[in-house]
C-alpha cells in the first residue's frame, strides 16, 4: 500500500490557483524529488502534505488515512519536515531545538527522558552538531542552523521525511554528506523521503523518482532517465540546457548553457560544458 | 536604613539561578531543574517579603520580632504591642500579598504574549487591555462609582474584558488569529483610549484627578483581602492553564508553522494562551492600576539567566515578577515617607539599570 497518496488536489492562496488537479502515489521507502522552476508549487506541496495547508479539493492520504481525519500530533510521530529557514527571536540552545523533535512522542505532561536525550544525541552526532549542542541558535551560521533542523527532524524519527530546500545553506562537502546519511537512513530504515531541490543534478543522483513541476501541473513523473532530458528541462525551465550522462555515475546530467548564442554555443560545439 | 536590606535582593537572585544554571551539565531543563529553580526563587520571595515586613515609618523593632519568631508564631503575636500587631498585619502584610501577586500576573502575562506574539518588546498592555481598565478605572473615578465597595476594579475589569473582546474582534477571522493584525489592532485601540483617558481627566475634578493619577501610575495602597482573594485566585487558575501549555508555547515561539509539524494544535494554543494571558492582565490591571515594565522586563530578565523554555520560565518570572514588584512596592513606601510614590515609578526607575546591566553582561 503506498504511504502517501494525493488524490486531485487542487490548492488556492486567495484567488490564485497554486496546485491544479495532482494526483500521485508514493510507496513506502521511496526517494522522491520534487523540482520545478521558481513558483511552480513545489513548497506548496510539501505543506499540503504534511497538513499544513488545507487543499480546497481533493484528499491527501498518510498510510491510508485521510490527512483532516488525523490528529496533528499522530501525524507529527509520521511526518519530518525539514524548513528552508527558521527564525528565531529568543534563543533557544542547539540542544533545546533538537529536543523539540521528540515532541510529538511526549504527552504534553512529560519531560524529556534518558531516552529522548540519547536520541538527540545520535541525531547530533550523524548530522555532526554535538560540538554546538550548548550554543544559542542565534549564534549559528546558516550551515550550521541548517544542520540543526535536520537534527531535529532526525529525532522525530519519522517514517517520511520532507525535505525543503534542506541544504540550501550547505557547503558542498555538507550538502553530499547530508544526503548520504537521508539515502542511508532510506536504504536500512525503509524512511520515505521526499526532497524539494533546485540542483536538479543532485535530484538525479539520489532520487529513484523525480516529479517535474511546472505551474502547479505534473509536467512529468518518474525516473531520473525518464524525467530529465533536454526537452522537459527546456520546456519547463524555459532555458537552454545540454543534458548528457554523467560519467561517474551513469545518471543525467544536466549543463545549464547561457542564452547568448556566441558564448553557449561555442562552448558546446568545442565539447568542454561546464560541470555544476 | 533597612532599605539597604534589598540591596543583596538582586545580587542573590542572580546568583541562585546563574549557580543553578551552571551546576546542570547538559542546559537542558529538566522537572529536577524547575524544581530546584522553583524552589530557591520561592526563598527569595519570602526573603524579600520578611524584610519588606519589618520596613516602614511604623518603626518596629526587629529584634524583639526575631526573638518571638524563634519562640513560636502564635506566641510571637500574641507578645507584640496591639498597634505593631495592626500595622505588621492588617496593613503590610496583605499589601505585600497583593504585590506579590500582582507582580506575578504581570511577568506571566508578558512572557505568554512576548512568546505567542514573537516580538520581545511585546508586555501585557500591548494589545490595549490597560487602556481600556484605565478607562473604566477614571470613569469609576469620577461618577463616584469608586466608593461603593469593589467599585474601581468592577468598572476597570469591565473595561479590560470589552477591550479582549473588540481587539479579538478586530484581529480574528472566522478560523485563525493573525499575530501581526492582532499586534496592530492592540496599537489602535491603545492609542483610543489614551485620548479617551485624555479627554476624561481633563473634564475631571481637581480630587479626582488626584486618585485618576495616582491609579494610572500603580496604586498598591488599596488592596484588601477581597481584592487579594480573587486576584489570587485568578493568578492560581491562569498560570496552571499557561502551565499546561508552556511546552506548546516553546514549539510556538520557534515558528507556528514548525509548531504545526511537531504536532501541536497552533490555533487552538493561541487561543487558549491570549485569553488566559489577557484575564490574568485585566484582573492585574483592574485592582492595581497600570503599572509598568515589570511584564517587559521580568521575562527577559528571567530569560537572559536561565534559557527561552517556558517550562522554566513560567514559574521563575512569576515568582522573581512578585519579588520584584514586591521590593519596588517597599521602596515607594517608604522612600519619601509619610508620602508616597506611585510603585510605576520605582519600578521603572529600578528595573532599567538591572536590565542594562543584563543587556551589558551577556554582550560581554
Amino acid at each position: 500500500m503506498p504511504i502517501i497518496t494525493l488524490e486531485h488536489i487542487s490548492f488556492k492562496y486567495e484567488e490564485k490557483w497554486v496546485l491544479k488537479n495532482i494526483s500521485f502515489e508514493v510507496n513506502k521507502g521511496e526517494f522522491i524529488g520534487i523540482i520545478g522552476p521558481n513558483g511552480s508549487g513545489k513548497t506548496t506541496l510539501l505543506k499540503v502534505i504534511d497538513g499544513v495547508l488545507i487543499p480546497q479539493e481533493g484528499d491527501v492520504q498518510i498510510d491510508g488515512i485521510s490527512c483532516n481525519k488525523l490528529k496533528r500530533e499522530r501525524l507529527a510521530k509520521m511526518i519530518a519536515v525539514v524548513p528552508q529557514e527558521s527564525m528565531m527571536i529568543f534563543p533557544f540552545t542547539v540542544q533545546e531545538i533538537v529536543l523539540m523533535g521528540r515532541a510529538p512522542h511526549l504527552g504534553k505532561w512529560r519531560f524529556e527522558g534518558e531516552t529522548d536525550f540519547r536520541i538527540a544525541r545520535q541525531a547530533m552526532e550523524m548530522t555532526d552538531t554535538l560540538s554546538l549542542m550548548n550554543r544559542s541558535m542565534n549564534a549559528l551560521s546558516g550551515g550550521e542552523r541548517q544542520r540543526v533542523l535536520i537534527a531535529r527532524a532526525l529525532a522525530q524519527q519519522p517514517q517520511i521525511m520532507l525535505l525543503d530546500e534542506p541544504t540550501a545553506f550547505l557547503d558542498i562537502k555538507h550538502e553530499i554528506d547530508f544526503f548520504d546519511m537521508i539515502q542511508l537512513l532510506n536504504k536500512n530504515q525503509d524512511l520515505t523521503v521526499m526532497a524539494v531541490t533546485h540542483d536538479i543534478n543532485l535530484a538525479s543522483l539520489y532520487c529513484d523518482r523525480i516529479i517535474l513541476l511546472r505551474k502547479g501541473n505534473i509536467h512529468c513523473m518518474g525516473s531520473p532517465d525518464e524525467v530529465i532530458n533536454e526537452s522537459h528541462i527546456k520546456e519547463v525551465y524555459e532555458t537552454n540546457v545540454a543534458v548528457d550522462k554523467n560519467p561517474a555515475t551513469g545518471k543525467p546530467r544536466v549543463t545549464p548553457l547561457s542564452s547568448h548564442p556566441s558564448d553557449g554555443g561555442s562552448r558546446l560545439k568545442s565539447g568542454a560544458a561546464p560541470q555544476l | 536604613m533597612r532599605k539597604y536590606f534589598f540591596l543583596p535582593f538582586f545580587t542573590l537572585t542572580s546568583l541562585t539561578l546563574s549557580a543553578s544554571h551552571r551546576s546542570e551539565q547538559d542546559n537542558v531543563v529538566t522537572m529536577k531543574r524547575v524544581l530546584r529553580v522553583t524552589i530557591a526563587l520561592f526563598a527569595v520571595f519570602v526573603f524579600v517579603s520578611a524584610i519588606s515586613m519589618l520596613v516602614g515609618p511604623g518603626g518596629i523593632s526587629i529584634l524583639p520580632l526575631l526573638k518571638s519568631l524563634f519562640t513560636g508564631w502564635s506566641e510571637a503575636t500574641f507578645s507584640l504591642p496591639s498597634t505593631e500587631k495592626t500595622i505588621l498585619f492588617s496593613i503590610r502584610l496583605p499589601r505585600i500579598i497583593f504585590a506579590g501577586i500582582v507582580g506575578a500576573c504581570l511577568s506571566m502575562a508578558g512572557v505568554v504574549f512576548q512568546g505567542l506574539l514573537r516580538n520581545p518588546l511585546a508586555d501585557p498592555y500591548i494589545l490595549g487591555i490597560s487602556g481600556g481598565s484605565a478607562v473604566g478605572a477614571i470613569i469609576a473615578i469620577i461618577t463616584g462609582i469608586s466608593l461603593l465597595p469593589l467599585g474601581i476594579p468592577g468598572i476597570a475589569f469591565s473595561g479590560a474584558l470589552l477591550t479582549i473582546i473588540l481587539v479579538f474582534g478586530i484581529a480574528g477571522t472566522k478560523k485563525e488569529i493573525h499575530s501581526t493584525t492582532l499586534l496592530l489592532a492592540g496599537v489602535i485601540v491603545n492609542a483610543f483610549f489614551s485620548a479617551a483617558i485624555l479627554f476624561l481627566i481633563s473634564i475631571a475634578s481637581e480630587r479626582n484627578l488626584h486618585s485618576a493619577m495616582f491609579w494610572l501610575m500603580g496604586d498598591l495602597s488599596l488592596a484588601e483581602w477581597s481584592d487579594i482573594a480573587l486576584t489570587g485566585l485568578f493568578l492560581i487558575i491562569g498560570f496552571i492553564t499557561m502551565y499546561i501549555y508552556s511546552r506548546d508555547l516553546n514549539l510556538i515561539v520557534t515558528g507556528e508553522e514548525t509548531a504545526m509539524q511537531l504536532g501541536v494544535n497552533v490555533e487552538l494554543t493561541k487561543k487558549v494562551l491570549l485569553i488566559a494571558a489577557s484575564i490574568v492582565t485585566g484582573v492585574a490591571v483592574s485592582v492595581s492600576g497600570i503599572i509598568g515594565f515589570v511584564g517587559l522586563i521580568i521575562p527577559h530578565m528571567m530569560r537572559m539567566l536561565s534559557g527561552s523554555d517556558h517550562r522554566l520560565l513560567l514559574p521563575s518570572s512569576a515568582l522573581f515578577g512578585g519579588s520584584f514588584l514586591i521590593v519596588a512596592d517597599t521602596i515607594a513606601r517608604t522612600i519619601t515617607a509619610p508620602a508616597e510614590l506611585p510603585v510605576g515609578v520605582i519600578t521603572a526607575l529600578c528595573g532599567a539599570p538591572y536590565f542594562i546591566y543584563l543587556l551589558r553582561r551577556k554582550a560581554a
